[in-house]
């Protein structure tokens, strides 16, 4: 029988959600590993059993925490971050040069095809890969050696390398998103990146159309169609047709375009999702209406989907890795606040109804389909 | 003091947060061979417990990490040298060596 599985990572452990297809009655374990900001889980879509976490506190570093039971049982991995050569310098939030240093592992992307390999993006910005299932890792340099390296700087939330997106029918083909420097592109299987911002304006930096220098907060990928990005921008919602060549703004009728996930029905291309918030000095809904928008058209028209969540005194964020689509037939869309509740759709978006509603900060929000 | 060759018993009380991820309760008791001093107690903790590696000192110079402290008979040792002798009580297992978070709420 069908069912899903949620991850869920907290600012004090990581929780595991399942449901049958009905995604009706939930059964919910955790808190795993108890008091550990947990930024990332995600499964191996070759083996879905095979399960990554990123675990960390500022007191005691990185852990890596790997499950092969489906996330009932864990075992701590390699937790070895070392940047390739001598690390140079990215930019300060004043400009001024700073050196790279380890932080913390953002985000964690399983292969498509091979449950041992799995990447890591991480700030300080760099990207990571393992061969043997989380052990050891090895930065893959040429994005953090990129020429504009030294001119990156950190978003708000540290300067994090927070998207990694594999592209399903080019292999050699990724794309990774960096706070704030924007988007990269390899098409070498990660030996080799270069910028794809052509089209982002933002305010905040010295060149408003730079080549670097943009907050992306998140894009997104509908697996049948690699070469269409969308994008949630600081400011700005945006798309891209041709494997970010080129962005153009499709914020249209939004009641604000600042926001920070954006995900893609599972069956619906052009089913797109936000969650706008008020303002990037204002991380809460607009006039305390926690609303997601759907365009059905690829962007410029959005749709507010409100039935389920609160319409009054509701002043939470929603994080940029914290949504996440199942691939049932209907669709089911999930995200988390920093509330500590969990919402799900089972209806791609027309109604909504808490699974918890009481954990740490969410921080992130993965679904497994399971067969 | 105990002297090279010796294998002495040490008693290191692990924060919280590591005593979970180690899988161990209360005090971790170490045979630390030679001279026991910080940097060869925590060889022989990472030895026995290598999950522990990277949490409490780097993985390359043995830096100790900036919130973690070292404390054993009411000293703080966080900033004494890591190859410098402990004090005899640690050694002989009378007092214990004592691994804290620094303290900074959570």
């Amino acid at each position: 029988m069908s069912g899903v599985r949620v991850l869920v990572g907290t600012r004090k452990g990581a929780f595991v959600l399942r449901a049958d297809g009905k995604r009706e009655k939930w059964e919910v374990s955790g808190p795993h590993f108890p008091g550990w900001e947990i930024y990332h889980l995600k499964g191996s879509p070759a083996t879905p059993d095979r399960l990554y976490a990123s675990q960390s506190t500022g007191w005691f570093g990185q852990l890596i925490q790997r499950s092969d039971d489906g996330g009932v049982t864990w075992e701590p991995v390699g937790n070895e971050f070392k940047y390739h050569g001598t690390p140079g310098t990215h930019q300060w939030y004043d400009g001024t040069p700073h050196p790279w240093e380890f932080a913390r592992v953002w985000h964690l992307e399983p292969s498509l095809d091979d449950p041992d390999t799995v990447y890591a993006g991480v700030e300080d910005a760099g990207l990571f890969r393992s061969a043997d299932g989380g052990r050891n890792w090895e930065e893959l340099p040429g994005l953090r050696e990129h020429s504009s390296g030294p001119s990156w700087q950190p978003g708000a939330g540290g300067m994090c390398l927070h998207t990694i997106i594999l592209d399903p029918a080019q292999p050699e083909r990724m794309f990774a998103a960096i706070s704030a420097a924007g988007v990269f592109r390899s098409d070498d299987a990660g030996q080799t990146w270069r910028p794809v911002n052509h089209g982002l304006h933002s305010e905040g930096i010295p060149d408003t159309g730079a080549e670097v220098g943009h907050c992306v907060h998140r894009i997104a990928m509908h697996p049948s169609r690699p070469s269409v990005l969308f994008m949630q921008k600081h400011w700005d919602v945006m798309r891209s047709d041709d494997a970010g060549e080129s962005w153009s703004e499709v914020s249209g009728d939004l009641p604000t375009d600042f926001g920070f996930p954006i995900d893609v029905h599972a069956h619906e291309p052009e089913t797109v999702y936000v969650v706008p918030i008020t303002s990037d000095s204002q991380h809460f809904p607009p006039e305390g209406k926690l609303r997601v928008y759907r365009s059905r058209t690829g962007g410029e028209e959005w749709e507010p989907l409100t039935r389920g969540l609160p319409q009054e005194h509701c002043y939470v964020n929603v994080l940029r890795d914290a949504m996440a689509v199942d691939s049932l037939d209907d669709c089911g869309v999930y995200f988390g606040t920093t509330g500590g509740q969990v919402y799900v759709s089972a209806d791609a978006g027309d109604t909504w109804d808490p699974i918890v509603r009481d954990l740490p900060a969410v921080l992130s929000v993965e679904v497994q389909t399971l067969q | 003091m105990s002297e090279p060759g010796d294998a002495a018993v040490v008693r290191v009380i692990l924060p919280a947060h590591l005593r979970t991820l180690a899988r161990v309760d209360g005090v971790v008791e170490l045979e630390v061979a030679g001279r026991v001093t910080q940097c060869s107690v925590l060889d022989a903790l990472e030895t026995r417990y290598p999950m522990l590696r990277g949490t409490i000192r780097d993985h390359r110079g043995g830096t100790r990490r900036a919130f973690v402290r070292f404390f054993a008979c009411q000293q703080d040792l966080s900033h004494e040298p890591p190859d410098a002798p402990l004090p005899e009580a640690v050694a002989t297992g009378a007092e214990p060596y004592l691994i804290v978070g620094a303290m900074a709420g959570g």
